[in-house]
């Protein structure tokens, strides 16, 4: 019988099977890249909202506590974000004629809420906890960057589990003194993983891993 | 429905050979459904295959090309489906934080819900202003912490979309200020003296609603305030007003007693006070030791009920003849004469009243008999003489007066309206609650008298049958967000306090209402109540203020329960009983549905999908008969037929139930509800049909007509058989695979033998494992329930729907094996089909150390947890139901559609908001409440302290009435579940499998009567 396929067949047939390996290759990589690019993370993307807020002007310069804004972070899972009141303490006095400022102050006089756009959000499958973090010496810039710079603020990790892992892993890595959690500026010592052991053990830290600490 | 009587149905159960079966067995084996023991198709499928009827038949002509074409496609949606960006999200702050909300965590706040008047004390947990969870209040008389599933399942109503929203006149859209309006003009015309003016309303117990109510009558000296509840108390006073001249109201205290008689009294799940009756109860069978003393309970009762199967002795008897026992058992005690003996109930021989009788006798003073609320005057009546006789008034029961404030007759209030609605003398009618036109009684002809009246005004949570035929109609408040005042048991007055305002514009309390025919129109509940208050107490200003306040803590006023009062018994009643009841002569009876009560619960999903006590019927009522009279009937379970009484008729399907008295039928009211809201309207058949108010609760002459039609029931009893049989033909040892799941034992074998219900093999069994060997420092979470405890009340099983967002399914879905309950209540036969022994299990996950489900799961979805949870994580879930499939205890639910309603707005608001909401594809189960866990570890860890025993409670043990389930950490030996596991009447189910379960049980004891013999 005549042969079918003419020998150059053999080299496409090769070509098809290498290629298809790197075709595949490469589309993983491609996914990949997308997956912890900025446009799928929003790491490092400044989020717009409603009143141009700026931590940098109010954690940094005026050097203002973050507890005095997210006032629940110590007793709940959420941090909180300030009602209207709580920025009206200060711009009741200051600002008052402040165009930027209108927002605001129209929030409380309608008594409408602002409505901020959401800068560090979970998917709702996870359960994660504030109070525990701040309590065991996990500082705020540890997760949120370095916030007293972020004129915008935008998101400093990924939040994939990778990222909570890192740190559940070996928390040494990263914990602090008590008293410095709500230190914006804090620079991490360059005997971190000596410091860390030390406080890990003092602070009873346990290296959570199992799936119903964050998933229920 | 299908109309095909003549093919054979595979599913059909053959009682012949189910009595057969039996004989064989004898009275040790337990068995579990009519089904079982005649093995039909059905029940093999749900025995061999975790989901039967899941797989479709392959359709024609698929080939390797197809599937490999679909597995493709699938592999690459699945990964596209994965690459969705998270959704842009908003923060919302408050513009001004009210005082106490932490954004995150829950509060708690007292307040009271009334069922037919009696009120529950609870606490209702709160999350960002939403209530999501009801509690019971311990600090409440009639509580003590535990709850029913009314009130489990009452925030569910609240978001119910298919609540009234409006205000409606004349079936349009109205307005508030409208129908403020109509009622003054109708009030103008009414004066000065309102012969035409009506007030009906259920059971009132509020004072303060009372107290308004009355000031109207006294603006209108002519004016009518009636009163109709269906499943109200009108029997309870009229048997208190036949023995004592005063319908005062009976208060038990069943820890004090020894030995209860029930004269079909279903007192453990339903009447006032059944909550605290549970606990009292239980707390008599806790069993620490052989040498505990526990209580003994004779039931006689025609419908098995979940007071029926705790009972050491039961009587199946039909209705007409509980009151010829109690005359009889009263002729024993010297009560009354004897000429009621002749006509004592066939079945119930004079040994065993005589024996009942001298156990009574021999516990005087420590003893009591409790007439059933639906039971006629005089049963109530023999009651109250015998618990006289005996010396039990003031020992285990007393008498308060009545705890309505306007103690009427029900239905004989109902008349005078409808007589006068007939002859054209009533021109406005306020109708403040209730659905007269679906549940009065059929003779009244309540639907046409009413159109007769010139202005109808009907305030209801729904526009339902009643509010439909009315001018008006307002949306009621639900008791989440009205302020009230309403009566306990005992007569304790609970505040009832708002969660939240009203979802809808529309809605406004009773009090409101009859607030617009009074001198003050407009003033809100939370005035009348509170100025009600401040008028009736001796504190004034701030000590009155304080006083509220610490009331509304509280959610009950202090010191205000009813004193008793000292009445005395006559006797002469007794006479009286010799009710003709003629043999053979086919009854029903009516009884209120354990799930939707009289109907008004008809649209809560939870409670439709609820499987009821002992028949574990879900989504119906049922026409519900003994094997023998079914067999005489020549009827079969499923027969669709007419049930004539008299000139009226009504269909249901007939579902046999074992251990109902001969010669009767059990039909549960609210049911064929026309009106009710898209889960309400349709299911079940309408009771009322055929009820009469000459014969409320029980009527003879019944004629049972088949149609040739085909009813089918959803009934979970058969859907998660555990085979712990077919074991026996694979392994050696099968002597080991024949431990019953229940273990029970009389008392004297119980201190023949304290260790009855361990497994002797358990031991060695544990040496052959190939599981690791996980080591648990720190906290072990187990959990004991109690088999002696556990009244079958399935607050556990609404609880945790609630707390844990777990999805109704549809009668459909359930009919498949679909319900979605983490927890279920198994309820196990012994004995022959006519008075079988019941007994309850509750069934949540075991959390097994040597867990079946994780080893098989290909992607990690379920895993073992430090602390020895096998934790259930949604989101690395593919649905491939292995773990299921490997379950021995069968208590895996997968969601096989969407059964989660994402779509409805209203319904987003009773989620916890700490529980994932599943989606389609994805398995689950119970956690033990993980999200409460880590909660109180969270808590534990900031105050640098170990978790305290008794600091987490799982949801099911918080709504247990009766104390059944204890939850803890198993390594503290001091924990209360370490010293439960401790005792000797802790087991495992299924020991020989060796899966190291931390959910164990504890063994049932029963204490019958040494002289009772059969």
């Amino acid at each position: 019988m005549a042969q079918i396929f003419h020998t150059s067949t053999n080299v496409l047939s090769r070509l098809s099977i290498y290629g298809g390996v790197f075709i595949v290759a490469l589309l993983g990589a491609a996914l990949y890249g997308i997956e912890l690019s900025p446009w799928y993370t929003d790491v490092h993307v400044s989020r717009e909202q409603p009143v141009p807020f700026s931590h940098k002007h109010h954690a940094g310069e005026l050097g203002i506590d973050c507890r005095y804004c997210h006032t629940s972070v110590e007793k709940s899972s959420f941090a909180g974000v300030p009602p209207t009141q709580t920025c009206m303490t200060c711009h009741s006095q200051i600002w008052t004629n402040s165009a930027m400022l209108e927002p605001v102050r129209s929030s409380y006089r309608t008594d409408k809420s602002i409505s901020w756009t959401r800068v560090n959000a979970l998917p709702d499958f996870v359960y994660f906890d504030h109070s525990i973090h701040v309590s065991k010496g996990i500082g705020c810039t540890t997760c949120h960057g370095q916030i007293a710079e972020m004129p915008l603020t935008y998101r400093e990790g990924t939040l994939y589990m990778s990222w909570c892992l890192d740190c559940h892993r070996q928390p040494e890595k990263y914990v602090r003194p008590k008293s410095q959690v709500f230190n914006p500026n804090y620079v991490v010592p360059s005997n971190q993983m000596e410091l860390g052991r030390q406080l890990v053990k003092e602070y009873k830290i346990q290296s959570l891993q199992n799936c119903s600490v964050c998933h229920r | 429905m299908s109309s095909n009587p003549n093919t054979p149905d595979p599913n059909s159960v053959d009682l012949a050979a189910v009595r057969a079966k039996l004989a064989q067995a004898g009275q040790k084996h337990f068995w579990q459904s009519l089904e079982e023991l005649s093995e039909t198709k059905e029940y093999r499928e749900f025995l061999e295959h975790e989901f039967p009827h899941d797989t479709a038949a392959n359709p024609e002509g698929i080939d390797r090309r197809d599937v490999l074409k679909l597995a493709a496609a699938s592999a690459a949606l699945a990964g596209l489906s994965a690459c969705t960006k998270l959704p842009t999200e908003k923060i919302v702050p408050y513009v001004r934080p009210p005082e106490e909300i932490i954004p995150g965590r829950p509060l708690f706040y007292a307040t009271s819900m009334q069922l037919a008047g009696v009120a529950a004390g609870l606490l209702v947990e709160s999350n960002m202003g939403r209530p999501t969870k009801i509690e019971g209040n311990p600090e409440h008389p009639g509580s003590l912490g535990g709850t029913d599933v009314f009130s489990q399942a009452s925030v569910l109503t609240l978001y119910d979309p298919d609540r009234s929203q409006t205000v409606i006149h004349e079936g349009r859209i109205g307005s508030w200020g409208g129908f403020a309006a109509a009622m003054t003009d109708a009030a103008g015309q009414q004066s000065p003296k309102g012969a035409g003016l009506r007030i009906l309303t259920e059971s009132v117990t509020s004072p303060s609603l009372a107290a308004q109510i009355r000031a109207v009558l006294t603006q209108f000296p002519e004016a009518k305030w009636h009163q109709y509840e269906q499943c109200g108390r009108d029997n309870v006073r009229a048997g208190a007003k036949l023995a004592f001249g005063k319908p005062v109201n009976p208060v038990y205290k069943l820890d004090k007693a020894d030995v209860i008689v029930s004269l079909d009294a279903d007192f453990l799940t339903s009447g006032a006070g059944h909550v605290r009756y549970a606990r009292e109860f239980s707390s008599r069978r806790a069993m620490e030791s052989p040498s505990s003393n526990p209580n003994r309970l004779y039931v006689v009762e025609c419908m098995p009920t979940s007071t029926g199967a705790m009972a050491d002795h039961r009587k199946p008897v039909r209705p007409s003849e509980i009151a010829g026992f109690a005359a009889r058992l009263a002729s024993e005690l010297g009560v009354g004469s004897t000429s009621g003996a002749s006509s004592a109930a066939q079945g119930i021989s004079a040994e065993w009243t005589r024996a009942v009788a001298k156990d009574l006798q021999q516990h005087r003073g420590s003893s009591l008999i409790i007439a059933g609320d639906e039971q006629p005057a005089l049963v109530h009546a023999l009651a109250h003489a015998m618990n006289a006789a005996l010396g039990n008034v003031g020992k285990t029961v007393y008498y308060t007066d009545p705890l309505e404030a306007n103690p009427v007759d029900g239905i004989e209030s109902l008349r005078d309206l409808v007589n006068d609605m007939k002859a054209g003398k009533v021109d406005v009618l306020l109708i403040l609650g209730g659905n007269p036109v679906y549940d009065a009684p059929i003779d009244f002809d309540f639907g046409p008298a009413l159109l007769n009246v010139k202005l109808r005004v009907h305030s209801g949570l729904y526009y339902d049958e009643t509010g439909e035929l009315c001018h008006w109609h307002v949306p009621a408040t639900h008791y989440l967000e009205s302020w009230g005042d309403a009566r306990a048991y005992d007569g304790t007055i609970g505040i009832i306090q708002p969660l939240i305002a009203p979802l809808y514009e529309g809605c406004h309390s009773a009090y409101e209402i009859t607030a617009l025919l009074g001198s003050d129109p407009g003033k809100s509940n939370h005035d009348i109540v509170r100025d009600y208050w401040a008028s009736q107490r001796p504190e004034k200003e701030k000590a009155f203020e304080d006083f509220w306040e610490r009331s509304l803590h509280d959610g009950i006023l202090p010191a205000t329960a009813l004193p008793a009062v000292n009445v005395s018994a006559r006797t002469d009643f007794a006479k009286q009983a010799e009710a003709p009841a003629v043999p053979g002569d086919l009854e029903i009876s009516f009884r209120p549905d354990p799930a939707v009560f009289d109907g008004r619960f008809a649209n809560n999903g939870w409670l439709q999908e609820l499987p009821k006590p002992n028949t574990r019927l879900t989504w119906d009522n049922a026409a519900m008969i003994s094997a023998a009279t079914a067999q005489r009937l020549n009827v079969t379970n499923g027969d669709y037929v007419k049930l004539q009484l008299k000139s009226r008729e009504t269909k249901a399907g007939i579902m046999i139930v074992p251990g109902h008295a001969e010669n009767s039928i059990t039909l549960h009211l609210g049911y064929g509800r026309r009106r009710a809201g898209k889960v309400g309207t349709g299911p079940g058949f309408n009771a009322n049909f055929i009820r009469t108010s000459a014969a409320p609760w029980a009527a003879t002459g019944l004629h049972v007509e088949k149609t040739g039609n085909q009813y089918y029931f959803a009934v979970t009893q058969h859907q998660y058989i555990i085979d712990h049989q077919g074991h026996a033909s694979e392994e050696e040892s099968d002597a080991a695979f024949h431990r019953d799941l229940v273990q029970v034992a009389t008392l004297e074998e119980f201190r023949a033998n304290p260790n009855f219900a361990r497994d002797p093999n358990e031991e060695a069994t544990r040496a052959f494992t190939l599981y690791p060997g996980f080591k648990y420092e720190g906290n072990a979470w187990g959990m004991s329930i109690d088999l002696n405890k556990c009244v079958g009340c399935n607050a556990c099983v609404v609880a945790c729907q609630s707390e844990n967002n777990i999805a109704v399914v549809g009668k459909e879905q359930v009919m498949r094996g679909r319900a979605m309950h983490w927890i279920r209540v198994d309820t196990y036969f012994r004995g022959g089909l006519e008075n079988p022994e019941m007994y309850y299990e509750p069934m949540p996950c075991m959390q097994c150390e040597n867990a079946p489900c994780e080893v098989v799961c290909p992607v990690g979805a379920t895993t073992h947890s430090p602390e020895g949870l096998n934790e259930m994580t949604y989101n690395r879930c593919v649905g491939t139901r292995y773990c299921s499939n490997n379950c021995p205890y069968k208590v895996r639910r997968f969601n096989f559609f969407l059964f989660s309603d994402w779509q409805t707005p209203s319904l987003y608001g009773v989620r916890n908001p700490n529980v994932t909401v599943r989606s389609r594809g994805v398995m689950e189960k119970c956690t033990y409440c993980v999200q409460r866990i880590n909660a109180a570890k969270i808590r534990s860890e900031e105050e640098n302290r170990p978790v305290r025993d008794g600091e987490i409670v799982t949801a099911c043990q918080g709504a247990c009435p009766a104390d059944a389930i204890v939850f803890g950490n198993i390594n503290d030996p001091n924990s209360r579940v370490a010293k439960l596991k401790a005792q000797s009447r802790n087991y495992s189910l299924l020991a020989e499998l060796n899966t190291k379960p931390r959910t164990t049980y504890l063994a049932r004891v029963r204490n019958p009567n040494p002289e009772i013999h059969e």
